[in-house]
């Protein structure tokens, strides 16, 4: 396979053809942020956290769905950027109902710490409060859409690794959600093995196991890793 | 003329209140009213939430007393989940419990009341707080603040924050004390209960100069509730329910929690979003009860530590009967502190407290469950309906400070007719005035809590709403 090389903040970086720049950004240890990007599964280039300025483009890019091609010039950490991910944080809890204090994923939320590293200190955008369910039919698991952020990171893990596709997106524009098997509650979606990886797949509390309490969720992530390499590497990493 | 006075808001309670005065044509005292006004509307906020979330949601109703809503919501929550704890989480949520009353009980009396009782009624008010008090009694300051640091310390080292931990859940708690959290606890006891004994004697001298404010400070006949042990020595977290009158004659005993709603009723008033528990067998207004320490010292037979029983018996001989002066509310938080500080000693070298199981663990075996603890200021329940996956369907939440509402109306009535005489209204007679509220130790559902002088405005209005007189300090 033929190497790319390009520079990426000023440094020369090289990717195997095929690659996006997320992935050679991550491999020369550059980082750029993401939401709902999985590495090993397939890029959805949904939240647009990891938008990416490239010379000659007059759009920012997705860097998780843009692939590294021979002299390219990237910008991962410009002051409009900067101020792009803040806003694209911002509206994401303006949409939802976030509320870290008394949320089982607190300290242990993607979105959390994209909030951070973003330094976002206030909302400017006015909360929209939606009025949405909570499903806690299923006997192991449950869902709060009150904090899905709708990376589909559940509809992907659940479609590509089990193989079950219990989870998809319905709906449009401010009415989109991530629903089970024909948007019935979780409990009676036949399709669903319990397996758990959509659990270990969502970066909030959105998808939760059943019982956990405030700041308690442990979405064993590392599982999901585990299972993404062993599946495309064949390596049992543990 | 008629006329209205109007105290808003409330200074030095937790939370935003107002007291409205009115006068008759002949300008004496006709009512007082002590009006809560906020609205927080959290039993709606809960509908829909799973009942796991609950003590940790529930916890952050309030940021002085959060321990007590999380001990209330997770022993719904077992009720839900038809478990028994295990003995260790028990005893666990126990420990919780009394560094809870520590904490809450020296904010009270060291923060917000003694500079009404130290420096005087009367005293400046810009002076008249805790900084006031730093400087003309710095001992007991710093012994005060850093008996309620002790009582977040092991708060902290249990939960993992000192404010809305939630870590006791439905089953049990999430985590043990470790062994070196019990030494750092034991090393602390000696001091804090020399604290207590200080206070203590102090409170006792003072108590002389303040003969009119015993009298007139909520001193009439009531019933009391409270928690008491199987063998009614005072209990704070797993007890049935007692009811005493004044005369400290047993009108109800062995009262299962659970079952509230067949012996207490709650009525609202159009005046204020704090509800009026009452006694059903009574009715309403006639059922008025009192709750917190006061009413807990009167129900129990002894608090079960030695130097604790010693002062319960100093306190008996206070009134014959039941002690009905809502003003030795004081006295018995301090006489509770020390039962705290002296119960933890006790349970300190129970092998459990470092025990790892914590949790019992089921699913949603019940619709309805009900938890009640002895919260600083009284008797708290929480009842919560559930649909057969745990999502909360209803929500009532039966505060200790609303079941006080009745007794703290019938306070501020009372010491408005004893100390306003005529047209002016010294600043002085105004603070005792929130003087018997802050006896009460309300919390009214908030986290904020005054130090110092928050505006004060004094209204006198006619019958015709025209204003008469304004003083604003």
């Amino acid at each position: 396979m033929a190497v790319q090389t390009l520079t990426i903040n000023g440094q020369l970086v090289s990717a195997v053809e095929g690659e996006t720049i997320l992935q050679a950004a991550r491999s020369a240890g550059i980082h750029i942020p993401t939401l709902c990007y999985v590495e090993g599964l397939s890029a959805h280039g949904g939240c647009r956290m990891c938008l990416v300025q490239i010379e000659g483009h007059h759009r920012l890019q997705p860097s998780c769905t843009m692939q590294a091609t021979e002299g390219m010039v990237v910008h991962t950490d410009t002051e409009q950027l900067r101020e792009y991910r803040r806003l694209i944080v911002e509206l994401l809890f303006a949409e939802g109902n976030h509320v870290c204090s008394v949320c089982v994923a607190n300290n242990h939320c993607e979105l959390q710490d994209a909030a951070v590293e973003v330094g976002m200190d206030h909302v400017r955008l006015e909360y929209q409060f939606p009025q949405r369910e909570v499903d806690t039919s299923h006997e192991r698991f449950g869902i709060d859409h009150n904090r899905c952020i709708l990376c589909t990171r559940c509809v992907r893990a659940c479609d590509e690794l089990e193989g079950a596709h219990t989870w998809d997106v319905s709906g449009r524009g401010a009415h989109t959600k991530v629903i089970t098997d024909m948007n019935q509650p979780w409990g009676e979606a036949v399709t669903c093995t319990s397996c758990g990886k959509c659990v270990m797949a969502c970066p909030t509390g959105a998808i939760f196991h059943k019982g956990a309490t405030v700041a308690e969720l442990d979405h064993g992530r590392g599982k999901l890793d585990f299972l993404i390499n062993a599946r495309e590497k064949k390596q049992w990493n543990v | 003329m008629p006329k209205r006075i109007v105290i808003d808001p409330v200074t030095r309670i937790e939370g935003h209140a107002k007291i409205t005065i009115h006068l008759d044509d002949a300008g004496e005292v006709q009512q007082a009213q002590f009006h809560v006004t906020e609205f927080r509307g959290f039993e709606r906020m809960f509908v829909g939430r799973p009942m796991w979330e609950m003590p940790g949601i529930t916890a952050r109703v309030c940021g002085i007393c959060p321990v007590s809503h999380l001990l209330a919501s997770s022993k719904a929550g077992d009720q839900l989940l038809s478990v028994e704890p295990p003995p260790a989480a028990k005893k666990l949520r126990r420990l919780m419990n009394l560094a809870q009353i520590i904490q809450s009980h020296a904010l009270s009396f060291f923060h917000l009341s003694s500079p009404d009782l130290l420096l005087g009624m009367d005293s400046d008010p810009a002076r008249r707080n805790i900084f006031g008090l730093m400087v003309d009694h710095p001992e007991l300051a710093r012994g005060g603040i850093r008996l309620r640091q002790f009582g977040q310390q092991i708060i902290a080292m249990l939960g993992g924050q000192k404010i809305h931990p939630s870590w006791a859940v439905p089953g049990g708690v999430r985590s043990p004390l470790t062994a070196a959290d019990r030494e750092q606890i034991r090393e602390r006891l000696p001091e804090s209960r020399d604290t207590v004994l200080h206070a203590l004697d102090t409170f006792k001298q003072i108590v002389t100069r303040f003969p009119d404010e015993v009298e007139s400070f909520g001193n009439f006949p009531s019933l009391f509730l409270g928690q008491v042990g199987p063998d009614g020595t005072w209990e704070h977290c797993d007890g049935m329910l007692r009811i005493v009158d004044s005369n400290r004659k047993i009108v109800a005993d062995h009262l299962d929690p659970a079952r509230f709603q067949d012996y207490l009723g709650e009525a609202t008033e159009s005046w204020s979003y704090l509800k009026s528990p009452y006694y059903l067998p009574l009715g309403y207004p006639d059922g008025i009860y009192r709750v917190g320490p006061l009413a807990r010292l009167n129900v129990c037979e002894r608090m079960g530590t030695p130097l604790a029983d010693r002062e319960l018996a100093a306190f008996r001989l206070l009134n014959q009967g039941a002690v009905t002066s809502s003003f030795h509310y004081h006295l018995a938080r301090l006489i509770e502190i020390l039962a705290s500080v002296e119960s933890i000693e006790a349970m300190l070298d129970d092998p459990d407290l470092l025990s790892t199981n914590l949790r019992a663990k089921a699913g949603v075996n019940r619709r309805e469950g009900v938890g009640c603890s002895e919260a600083p200021r009284g008797t708290l329940f929480h009842h919560y309906q559930v649909d057969q996956n745990g999502a909360i369907q209803k929500v009532n939440l039966l505060i200790a400070t609303g079941q006080n509402n009745l007794a703290m109306n019938q306070t501020v009535t009372q010491i408005a007719k004893r100390f306003i005489k005529g047209p002016t209204i010294p600043e002085g007679v105004l603070n005792r005035v929130e003087a018997g509220i802050r006896a009460f130790d309300p919390c009214l559902s908030c986290s904020t809590h005054a130090i110092g002088q928050m505006p004060l405005l004094v209204q006198m209005f006619a019958a015709d709403g025209s204003l008469l007189a304004e003083v604003r300090r």
